[in-house]
């Protein structure tokens, strides 16, 4: 499993998450200028967090239309893995590779904090090394994390199984008081309908190693390590 | 005539320079000066870029040491830290701006202090405020302080940089002169180290990033005078930052530097072009030629007085090594950078702007800098000095409920949690934060590129000490901001300062600043953290009210395993309390004293040197061989404040018991809330109790029993009389709640 | 030469939460006739061109395109000709 890491103008977690997988994980990772038209024969694409061009116009409004997006976006058609974190979710829903849109917090503040989240979904290549309904702690850092889909496409999303992670509390309640942005249902991550590609607010990188302070975000690589070795089929 | 009409005749007068100064400008130029030389003049010699009040009195402070790589007088200092790597830092000050402006003036604060850091080469790691506002219970300081917080969020967190500590005081002498220092920490190797230095006649000089348009015209002397009613019509010299812009700064000015493509590069600041080229030259000893015409404007009709005055942000001047400008063309380019050749280095020392074909400007680099004059003010100890010193707080009446007063304490904003503040800055991006705030005396920053070394980082200033008592507040200062590094288990390297103060001018200022720097020297000196680099901002005076001086420190300390860190939170049932260093006895200047009896006087807590040295390394050691769980000093608010937070980190409770020998020569609130220095509180398990009174004797500190974590309630006796029973549930309550209730409350 | 004059506004029924803090500021400043409040944001762009109707058509473009998220906004413009070569 070759990973590449997308860098737009104005990415900052392309260095950590390059780190969780060549230094914590030992394996092959790249990274991909957004000006490149090929992804350089990577499996699993990671569009990480920061502020692509400042968040200027909309978060991830001017990522979406670098020229490699539209090698990730025949990547994600032909089944290919790919992980938008924070901003990178952002791009991608921008860019239409995820359904709904991202609004500003409601409380308008920009969040950092640690912050559960319960998996609901562990047959998908992100996520086979959780336990369903687990409850986990990955951090956030973001103003803009309030998830918006219309009503038809939340009874699509949870219809088709789509929502990956939901806010929760450290007992696992997922309600009002778990919810640190306003996003509709509680949703922290989602995949589309093929379950490719992820998208998701929290930073797993951030919590790949006990010296930051928790480890759960590491089994979202090691899920992907283990999908990879079962083949690239669709093998659910 | 008027003062419209004298500044026509005088414009010297206008720009900010003396009537003096404009004779030796004649003097040295032998003719006179044209505007725009004169616009030069008046800002190289501001205080702000010239230093000529504060030149002769920052060269007290000690500053070499076998790992300093870089002292003062370059964009930061630079410390070894071994292996080949080195950190570099500073602190400085936004205070005017975020006066008028304060998100604004707060961002391009963060933004300056960035550009400081990365022009040396290093990688800028992590960011720290010292902040200080008028109470909250005024409308402006609540807007101020949002703003403030909002402007640091904004920037740090676009450029992706972790604001990881800091400081926030409330107090009434910073109604109307809010305190905005900001600090930056980079990362290099040793080789990638580069100077600000315009050398190798005939290279070419290059400016890169945003526009210049008219943004903050003498900035530099707005910084240099106090505020009136009139200052907020000045709106327009604030600038507004653009923090993508210097993320890709940061990127490119860093790509160049590993390619080795660059000779010399610095960041345009206070003064703009004509500071930066200006020092450039002046530090090689060469000469620097500039073309206005060749520079790309965001304004139409600039003049070249305009164009070398501006204080547009996110610019930056590089001298490419000879024959390499094509390729750090392409590098700036990839990034999406407009960079032009705007110059060349010359031999001759002369600062030449022309205009095309026109020459607009001609003055020798080193009138501009090395001649700058120098001011020996004159000191006058304050006429408050010794009354205040003399208020013996032992005539004030002591409490019936101590615990009413320590949840009152805890819910001061001087000591109530931070993280309203510091939830709005990303304080993990980068993952290298081990201790974030509010888990530790400082943050600790592992360093995912150098192996197992981690460094620890904190500001630290106790104004009100620093009021009392100038010399011994900078000397308590410094040993705050040490012992702090200390309790998280590191060894302090070095430290940055940013001196705010009053008016200069006024000698009983003056005094307050000579006097706190020869404190801080004498406490550098014994503690060993040579001053590398720092930043005076005076004339902090509203309607001639100064601030109470505040000479912040910023405390850089190395752990060569961070997996030995420490923080401040108890941790297990059972595990036992000890105070290392004597019983606190001395409420002078205390938060107590001023929260609960109005009053801010009486001597500040001795400071013994050697001991608090002695006091660091005992606690040190102790972390260093995984003795102790926790290690927290005692601060604003005392022991019992301290006990309290050691409690919240986790929610777990103690029981202290407090012999009647504490209180010998005291009472019962000057050992709950006095401040003395050179105290930390630890815990660790029940066995290592006699490793830990071992080390303590071989280090000849005290160290007493204070009791036991347990339970989910915190009791105090003194005595065996129980003055302190509450659950931590109330605790907690009070301190993370004082700051949003404060702001949640009708204003005045 | 053109200005085109961009208003661009959340949908109605999304929840605009800079819309409910402006409101509830206004309110606590004593202006309580106000009901409702949104924020959008308005833009200006300079278009060379000769034609309106294909200026139009750019335009319209650019805002369905980049310059509005049709999930969650909606967008109208006027365009007026400023005369004269750049």
């Amino acid at each position: 499993m070759k990973f590449g890491v997308v860098v737009f103008p104005g990415s900052n977690c392309d260095a950590d998450c390059y780190h969780v997988i060549q230094r914590v994980l030992a394996e092959p990772v790249e990274y991909i200028w957004h000006q490149q038209d090929s992804l350089s024969g990577c499996d699993c694409i990671i569009l990480p967090g920061g502020f692509s061009y400042g968040d200027y116009l909309r978060t991830g409004a001017i990522a979406r239309f670098s020229p490699v997006m539209e090698a990730v976006a025949a990547h994600a058609r032909q089944g290919g893995l790919v992980i938008g974190i924070c901003n990178g979710f952002q791009i991608l829903l921008e860019a239409g590779l995820l359904p709904g849109a991202m609004l500003r917090n409601r409380d308008l503040k920009f969040h950092c904090q640690a912050s559960w989240l319960r998996v609901e979904r562990t047959d998908t290549p992100f996520t086979n090394r959780y336990q369903q309904g687990q409850i986990v702690n990955i951090p956030i850092a973001h103003g803009d994390g309030n998830y918006y889909a219309d009503a038809e496409t939340l009874a699509e999303l949870e219809a088709n199984r789509q929502v990956v992670f939901r806010y929760a509390t450290a007992a696992g309640a997922v309600d009002a008081t778990a919810n640190p942005n306003g996003s509709v249902a509680n949703i922290a991550g989602i995949v589309n309908r093929a379950g490719n590609v992820l998208g998701m607010m929290p930073h797993p990188e951030r919590c790949a190693e006990a010296i930051l302070g928790s480890e759960d975000g590491r089994l979202l690589f090691t899920s992907l390590l283990r999908w990879g070795k079962g083949g690239m089929s669709d093998g659910r | 005539m008027g003062a419209e009409q004298a500044g026509a005749v005088c414009p010297w007068r206008e720009m900010g320079l003396s009537d003096q100064e404009y004779q030796q400008i004649l003097e040295l130029l032998q003719r006179e000066p044209n505007y725009l030389e004169l616009g030069m003049f008046a800002v190289m010699w501001s205080e702000h870029c010239g230093y000529k009040n504060s030149r002769p009195v920052l060269k007290l402070f000690p500053t070499a040491a076998a790992h300093v790589l870089q002292g003062p007088g370059e964009n930061a200092g630079v410390v070894d830290i071994g292996d080949g790597w080195a950190v570099a830092f500073k602190i400085e000050s936004h205070n005017h701006p975020s006066a008028i402006e304060p998100f604004q003036g707060a961002a391009t604060g963060v933004g300056g202090i960035v550009r400081d850091i990365f022009t040396m080469g290093a990688r800028p790691i992590a960011l720290l405020d010292s902040l200080r506002f008028g109470p909250l219970t005024e409308n402006r300081a609540r807007y101020i302080f949002s703003g403030v917080v909002a402007g640091i969020s904004h920037y740090g967190n676009c450029i992706g940089v972790p604001t990881v500590a800091g400081e926030v005081f409330f107090h009434p002498s910073y109604e109307g002169n809010p305190l905005v220092n900001a600090m930056c920490v980079g990362l290099l190797r040793h080789q990638d180290l580069k100077r600000g230095a315009a050398s190798g006649v005939g290279n070419s000089v290059m400016l890169v990033g945003a526009r210049t348009g008219r943004d903050g015209i003498h900035g530099a002397t707005f910084a240099s005078e106090e505020l009136s009613a009139a200052s907020e019509e000045r709106r327009p010299a604030v600038q507004v930052g653009d923090p993508f812009m210097e993320k890709l700064l940061i990127e490119s000015c860093l790509e160049i530097i590993a390619g080795g493509y660059v000779v010399g590069m610095q960041d345009l600041g206070a003064a703009g072009l004509t500071s930066s080229s200006c020092e450039m030259a002046s530090r090689a000893g060469t000469g620097i030629e500039i073309d206005v015409a060749c520079i790309p404007l965001r304004e139409h009709g600039m003049t070249p007085y305009e164009i070398m005055l501006s204080e547009s942000q996110e610019r930056m001047l590089v001298v490419p090594r000879a024959g390499c400008e094509t390729q750090v063309e392409e590098i700036f380019r990839r990034w999406g950078l407009e960079a032009v050749v705007i110059g060349r280095v010359t031999e001759d020392g002369v600062m030449r702007i022309r205009d095309g074909e026109r020459i607009a400007a001609e003055v020798p680099a080193r009138f501009l800098t090395d001649e700058c004059p120098v001011y020996y003010r004159e000191e006058q100890e304050a006429e408050y000095y010794q009354r205040l010193r003399q208020f013996d707080p032992a005539v004030l009446p002591l409490p019936q409920a101590l615990d009413q007063v320590l949840l009152q304490l805890l819910a001061a904003p001087n000591i109530a949690s931070k993280q309203w503040v510091f939830e709005q800055y990303d304080h993990m991006v980068g993952i290298n934060t081990a201790v974030p705030p509010g888990a530790g005396d400082a943050a600790v920053l592992r360093l995912k590129e150098a192996g197992s070394k981690g460094i620890a980082l904190k500001t630290d200033c106790n104004s009100r000490f620093c009021y009392l008592d100038p010399y011994w507040g900078g000397a308590l200062t410094v040993a705050e901001a040490t012992r702090n590094l200390a309790c998280t288990g590191a060894t302090p390297l070095a430290v940055t300062d940013c001196l705010n103060f009053g008016n200069p001018e006024k000698p009983e200022i003056f005094w307050q600043f000579r006097q706190a720097v020869l404190g801080m020297s004498e406490a550098c000196r014994v503690l060993e953290t040579p001053v590398v680099s720092g930043n005076v901002s005076f004339y902090n005076e509203t309607n001639s009210q100064a601030v109470n001086p505040t000479p912040v420190v910023g405390a850089v300390g190395l752990l060569e395993n961070v997996e030995q860190r420490c923080g401040l939170a108890f941790g297990p049932d059972g595990d036992l309390v000890y105070l290392l260093g004597p019983w606190p006895a001395e409420m002078g200047g205390s938060e107590y004293l001023s929260q609960i009896h109005g009053v801010e006087a009486g001597p500040v807590p001795r400071l013994d040197l050697q001991l608090e040295k002695r006091v660091q390394q005992t606690c040190r050691s102790l972390i260093a061989s995984g003795t102790v769980r926790s290690a927290h000093d005692l601060a604003e608010g005392g022991l019992a404040v301290a006990l309290a937070e050691c409690c919240l980190g986790r929610g777990k409770g103690a029981v202290v018991e407090l012999p009647a020998a504490a209180l010998t020569g005291s009472r019962p609130d000057a050992l709950l809330f006095g401040e003395g220095p050179s105290r930390i509180i630890i815990s660790f398990p029940p066995e290592q109790e006699s490793s830990v009174r071992a080390a303590a004797e071989q280090n000849q500190i005290p160290c007493y029993r204070l009791g036991r974590v347990g339970a989910e309630r915190l009791q105090i006796l003194i005595a065996d009389d129980l003055v302190v029973d509450l659950p931590v549930a109330a605790l907690y309550e009070a301190w993370a709640g004082g700051i949003p209730r404060c702001l949640n409350q009708p204003s005045m | 030469m053109y200005k085109a004059m961009i208003r661009i506004m959340p949908k109605k029924g999304i929840l605009d939460p800079q819309g409910v803090a402006v409101g509830k500021a206004l309110a606590a400043l004593g202006y309580s006739s106000v009901n409702e409040v949104w924020v959008g944001k308005y833009m200006e762009l300079l278009v060379a061109g000769d034609e309106p109707a294909q200026v139009e058509l750019q335009v319209r473009e650019m805002c369905s395109r980049l310059l509005s998220n049709p999930v969650i906004e909606d967008f109208s413009f006027e365009l007026v000709e400023i005369g004269g070569r750049p």
